[in-house]
């Protein structure tokens, strides 16, 4: 597939899975695999279209500089945020205990 | 480890092999900017609040919730760019860097990639060393994960979305201690221009080390990132380890211990780093441009705004400290150290005329005085007493209208009261009594007695009668002026 | 007086206004039909009877005391379960939402309370507004009122079919690519897809955010000029919503003339794949604008073949991103998976989303990875702004471009359910106004007649950036020569006698029917 140089379907979309954090079936890996070439094969059109010199278009939005003074709004209380949460303990948000650091990407 | 190399001019020099190599150091630095409110919403932040109780639906990422940046946060950070002679791009744009973790509540973080605010830049060391910046940019804090609690690990979103400038140096530092002067000059600009605290306890400033070893003209070694170094001896510390633990890898003659690109976490307790990931393909941050926010521009106007802004640099202050007011290094490296005091001093400087007069009585007096608990006040920020105040009480000393002693009281005075100089010397009877009656009167009572202090005298001895100055004083509460004393005190010896 | 599911908004609110009903019996016979027609067409996801009822006798007390009615007093109102209510489950159609109740209420929503709109319930729509048929909720489609067996379009498919079938006569769906105008063709209403920016986003569940726009369903053109005006304007909540007043309708002196008005025809618009009923049925309407004063242009839009592959490209970059916060950690589902924080993240997404938005998520993860943007996410932009750059050439020459709005009238459940490109197809027409950002309305303009059942055409009506009062004003000229939009489908006159509470003040009709102005 042309549109997958580095891999096979099935390794692209298992790679695209993991990156997306979707805990795919091997079924669902396969099925998925062979309607994900069949889009971009689609799609290839794209690829065929003369796009030299023209600058992307980054949004519909023409609309620029939009600024909020540093006024503070009222917080929500924490049990009002913490209402929607499927586990908590006292006013924190709970998961799974892990390792990391702040910011901490891993 | 780090005992092992002997450090002379450039580069480290291997006990074991006598190789000099060479550091390739760059920094990463986040500091929160000063705000009232959040990046993109008008939550406050306070350190040390209740869990999630200073969060709302866009900094906890709500379904349907979205960012409206604060534009105090855009001004402090053009101020930085201004203070640090960097390039401030007439727009900018902000980009999503797309990665799971439980403290970022949108599965991104919004910050920017190929449009940064700002570009280039740098600071001088007091070495004299050029530090060179590759840019700025503007983000959002993450919130808060807390592993060391129960068997869950806990999530505080109260510092999510908190404004952050993380600023990227070139790899230009090539030491630890060179590592430490920078983070220390720019911890004094941003402190210096109100753009951060830096408090660096309470995670205003953050910072990731980059550092390589290589052979003295041979290509730079693998780069190494320590993340989350979070003081500045630490990183000093954190360095110092990964520099010598580098040496020793490539001087074993073992390949597979050679230094890799890897990420590294620093343990502050046994001051080593260790390991934290080595696959860095598995990063893709899927940078795209944040569709939610339009583009910002910095037109001429709030450029000069924000330049207008702008204090001296630190550098600049204490040099003309130095050359123009002739103070010392010393009393000059005080004053500038706190922007406050030096606006002060200046002040109080330039209504007295004499500098050196007022910078000896804040680096002196003031600063003692913040440190004695009758007096209440702690800071500049606190202190009611107002520069002219300062500048009055050295002319009284220097028209000899006060004593030294007195003005010690009345500066305290004026510290906890603010009311002016010249009220308080009325109000405490601190001017010197210039009445030689009255003087005549305390210097009688003291030289009864004393024979031998006016017979020596007499013998050309006239350092003999310090022994009397004291009681005179304390006699007069302090209020003569000791100049008249001692010439009364000669004139009645001669007579006698 | 006329029945409720007879009456357009406009005049429904004078009828309340007038005293002809009160607000409590409006919405106890609103209810009344979502008890005899919801279950057959399954358009809400939740209704909100009781919260209605006590606003509604809030309302007639507030009347009662002399206060001025807003512009949608009593007038009841469906919303898109995609929207947010603070208090009221949001749940896009998807399992990983179920049970999210918003802390906060949208900005729009706030401003249809503001004007005496009573909310009805939250509507059944594609998971995330992904797809074209409503065959993506996780909760089960919704049926098309004129043939239950075909779909009604989407992904804003219940509150198109509550307006359809007479429950409401307005209702919010949100359209990224064509899920109101689609859905609003295949059920013979009004449905306006806004310029980009005209409606705050605040508060509508990001699925392509430069793409999404509130957009309101309706029988009438003055009813979507009503709903805009209440809808429109600056927010500062929503960076990209521009800085003006709601939208005014323009004022022609002679609203049935199109006297001075050029309209584009883009040849791309009519291609081979377009079924000959919906060909037949938009010429027609052409040949009627026509008629009416308009000068017909040929144009051309060379780039429409390429929407398709930027749009997709686009909105699934963009909803990827968008759809990384449904993590299990603050809201939502969460499933434990491994026992570590990745793998909950993982198990959850896997377990919570469908088949499509994870086809999705894929194709949007690809397009932004390492290696790929440059060939399609950076591509795409830049063939947006060549799609975008077709739309500003051709209106230098005309005031609007028309032509279909979906290229076949409503299919059947099922028929494309195995094959996303032929459904990504269904959107031929609507993405390029999309991408551009520029407003688009379909207009129902007749029927073609499959399996003995007729199935209605829309037809699109598209303006240049901001020209959203210059297609309304199109629209409203071919509304005043047309009788298209008064045909209700067969169920919707099926629907039980009214509440006998609402038939007291039969006598004074206001004369209405459906959306015809006075």
């Amino acid at each position: 597939m042309a549109a997958s140089p580095h891999g096979s379907p099935i390794e692209t979309v298992r790679k695209v899975a993991d990156l997306a954090r979707l805990d795919l079936a091997d079924a669902e890996e396969e099925a998925l695999a062979l309607q994900f070439a069949s889009i971009l094969e689609h799609f290839q059109v794209l690829a065929r279209l003369d796009v030299s010199g023209v600058e992307g278009m980054l949004g519909a939005s023409r609309v620029d500089d939009v600024l909020r003074e540093d006024l503070p709004r009222p917080s929500l209380p924490a049990g009002e945020m913490l209402r929607n949460a499927p586990a908590h303990t006292a006013d924190f948000y709970s998961v799974p205990k892990t390792v990391g650091t702040a910011g901490g990407e891993m | 480890m780090s005992t092992t190399q002997e450090k002379v001019g450039i580069g480290v020099v291997s006990e074991k092999t006598g190789v000099r190599w060479i550091p390739v150091i760059g920094l990463e630095v986040h500091c929160q900017l000063d705000t009232r409110t959040k990046l993109f919403c008008g939550c406050e932040y306070r350190f040390g609040a209740p869990p999630n109780s200073l969060t709302c639906p866009r900094c906890t990422g709500q379904p349907g919730a979205l960012p409206v940046l604060n534009r105090e946060a855009l001004a402090l950070a053009v101020r930085t760019a201004l203070a640090l002679g960097a390039e401030v791009a007439p727009w900018s744009k902000f980009d999503r860097k797309n990665y799971f973790y439980c403290d970022l509540p949108k599965g991104y973080q919004i910050s920017q990639y190929d449009r940064p605010f700002c570009t280039g830049g740098g600071i001088t060391l007091p070495s004299g060393k050029r530090v060179r910046l590759t840019r700025i940019h503007l983000e959002e804090d993450a919130g808060k994960a807390i592993h060391d609690r129960g068997d869950t690990t806990l999530v505080d979103l109260n510092r999510s979305s908190v404004p952050l400038i993380e600023s990227v140096t070139e790899a230009d530092l090539e030491s630890p201690q060179e590592a430490y002067d920078y983070l220390t000059a720019l911890k004094e600009i941003l402190q210096y221009i109100g753009a951060s605290r830096c408090d660096m306890e309470k995670g205003e400033l953050r910072c990731d080390v980059n550092v390589s070893v290589h052979r003295e003209g041979e290509p730079w070694g693998a780069k190494v990132e320590v993340k989350n170094v979070n003081s500045f001896r630490f990183v000093q510390q954190a360095l110092e380890h990964e520099i010598a633990r580098q040496i020793e890898a490539c001087e074993s003659g073992d390949p597979s211990r050679y230094p890799v690109q890897e990420t590294r976490l620093f343990d502050g307790g046994k001051g080593v780093t260790r390991t934290m990931r080595t696959k860095e393909s598995a990063h893709d941050y899927r940078y795209f441009a944040e569709p939610d926010l339009p583009p910002v521009h910095v037109d001429a106007a709030f450029l000069e705004k924000q330049r207008s802004f702008l204090p001296e640099m630190p550098a600049l202050r204490r040099e003309r400290y130095q050359k123009e007011m002739g103070l010392s290094p010393y009393d000059a490296g005080v004053l500038v150290a706190d922007r406050a005091l030096a606006d002060f001093f200046e002040m109080a400087a330039r209504v007295s005329k004499k500098p050196k007069e007022c910078a000896n009585w804040i680096t002196n007096e003031v600063l003692r005085a913040f440190a004695e608990p009758e007096i209440g006040v702690k800071s500049v920020d606190e202190m009611l007493m107002k520069p002219a105040d300062l500048a009055e009480m050295v002319d009284l000393i220097h028209r000899g209208v006060i004593h030294n002693n007195a003005g010690r009281q009345l500066l305290r005075a004026m510290m906890r009261t603010g009311k002016p100089a010249e009220v308080l010397v009325e109000e405490m009877g601190l001017a010197q009594v210039q009445d030689t009656g009255q003087i005549e009167s305390w210097c009688r009572e003291a030289l009864a007695g004393k024979d031998k202090i006016v017979a020596d005298v007499k013998a050309g001895k006239p350092n003999a009668i310090n022994a009397l100055l004291g009681p005179v004083m304390k006699a007069s509460g302090g209020k003569a002026n000791p100049q008249a004393v001692r010439e009364t005190l000669l004139r009645l010896i001669e007579k006698m | 007086m006329s029945a409720l599911h007879e009456l357009d908004a406009t005049a429904l609110r004078n009828s309340i206004q007038k005293g002809e009903r009160s607000v409590r019996e409006t919405i106890l016979e609103t209810f009344a039909r979502v008890d005899a027609l919801d279950p057959p067409l399954h358009m809400f996801l939740n209704t909100q009877r009781g919260e209605a009822l006590s606003r509604a006798a809030e309302l007639d007390q507030r009347l009662a005391a002399g206060e001025r009615p807003g512009p949608l007093f009593g007038v009841p109102v469906a919303l898109k379960a995609n929207m947010c209510l603070a208090g009221v489950e949001t749940n896009c159609g998807s399992r990983i939402l179920g049970g999210y109740r918003p802390p906060y209420t949208a900005t729009f929503v706030q401003r249809l309370l503001d004007a005496g709109a009573i909310v009805v319930g939250m509507t059944n729509m594609d998971e995330f507004a992904m797809g074209s048929s409503s065959e993506n909720s996780a909760f089960g489609p919704t049926r098309n009122p004129w043939d239950p067996s075909r779909t009604p379009g989407g992904s804003s498919s219940g509150s198109a079919v509550a307006v359809a079938a007479g429950i409401v006569p307005i209702a919010l769906g949100s359209d990224t690519g064509g899920s109101v105008r689609q859905p609003a063709a295949l059920c013979g209403i009004y449905g306006f897809k806004p310029t980009y920016g005209r409606v705050s986003r605040y508060g509508l569940v990001a699925f392509g955010s430069s793409l999404d726009q509130v957009s309101p369903f309706a029988r009438s053109v003055r009813d979507i000029e009503l709903a805009m005006a209440v809808l429109s304007g600056a927010d500062e909540n929503d960076s990209t919503c521009f800085d003006e007043p709601p939208l005014q309708p323009e004022q022609p002196a002679d609203p049935g003339s199109l006297a001075g008005i050029r309209i584009g025809v883009p040849k791309e618009y009519f291609p081979a794949v377009l079924a000959g009923g919906v060909r037949e049925r938009c010429e027609a309407a052409l040949a009627r604008l026509s008629e009416l004063g308009a000068e017909l242009v040929e144009v051309s839009l060379p780039h429409t073949d390429y929407a398709i592959p930027t749009y997709y490209v686009v909105a699934t970059a963009e909803a990827s991103s968008n759809l990384a916060r449904y993590d299990g950690v603050r809201y939502g589902l969460r499933v434990e998976g491994d026992g570590s924080l990745q793998g909950m993240f993982a198990a959850t997404r896997e377990k919570g989303f469908g088949p499509e938005v994870k086809r999705r998520i894929l194709l949007g993860t690809y397009v932004l990875s390492a290696g790929y943007y440059d060939a399609w996410y950076g591509r795409a932009l830049k063939v947006r702004a060549l799609l975008a750059r077709d739309f500003e050439r051709v209106f230098e020459k005309v005031d609007v471009v028309v032509g279909p709005t979906s290229p076949t009238a409503a299919f059947k459940l099922g028929e494309k359910a195995d094959d996303p490109v032929a459904m990504y197809l269904c959107d031929i027409l609507t993405t390029p106004v999309s991408l551009a950002g520029i407003p688009g309305l379909s207009v129902p303009v007749g029927f073609v007649e499959e399996g003995g059942k007729k199935l209605p055409v829309g037809m699109q009506i598209a303006g240049p950036w901001k020209g959203d009062a210059r297609v309304l004003r199109v629209a409203r000229a071919y509304e005043i020569a047309s009788e298209y939009h008064k045909a209700a489908p067969p169920m919707a006159t099926l629907a039980p006698p009214r509440n006998p509470a609402a038939a007291k003040n039969a006598s004074t009709g206001e004369g209405a029917t459906r959306g015809a102005r006075a």
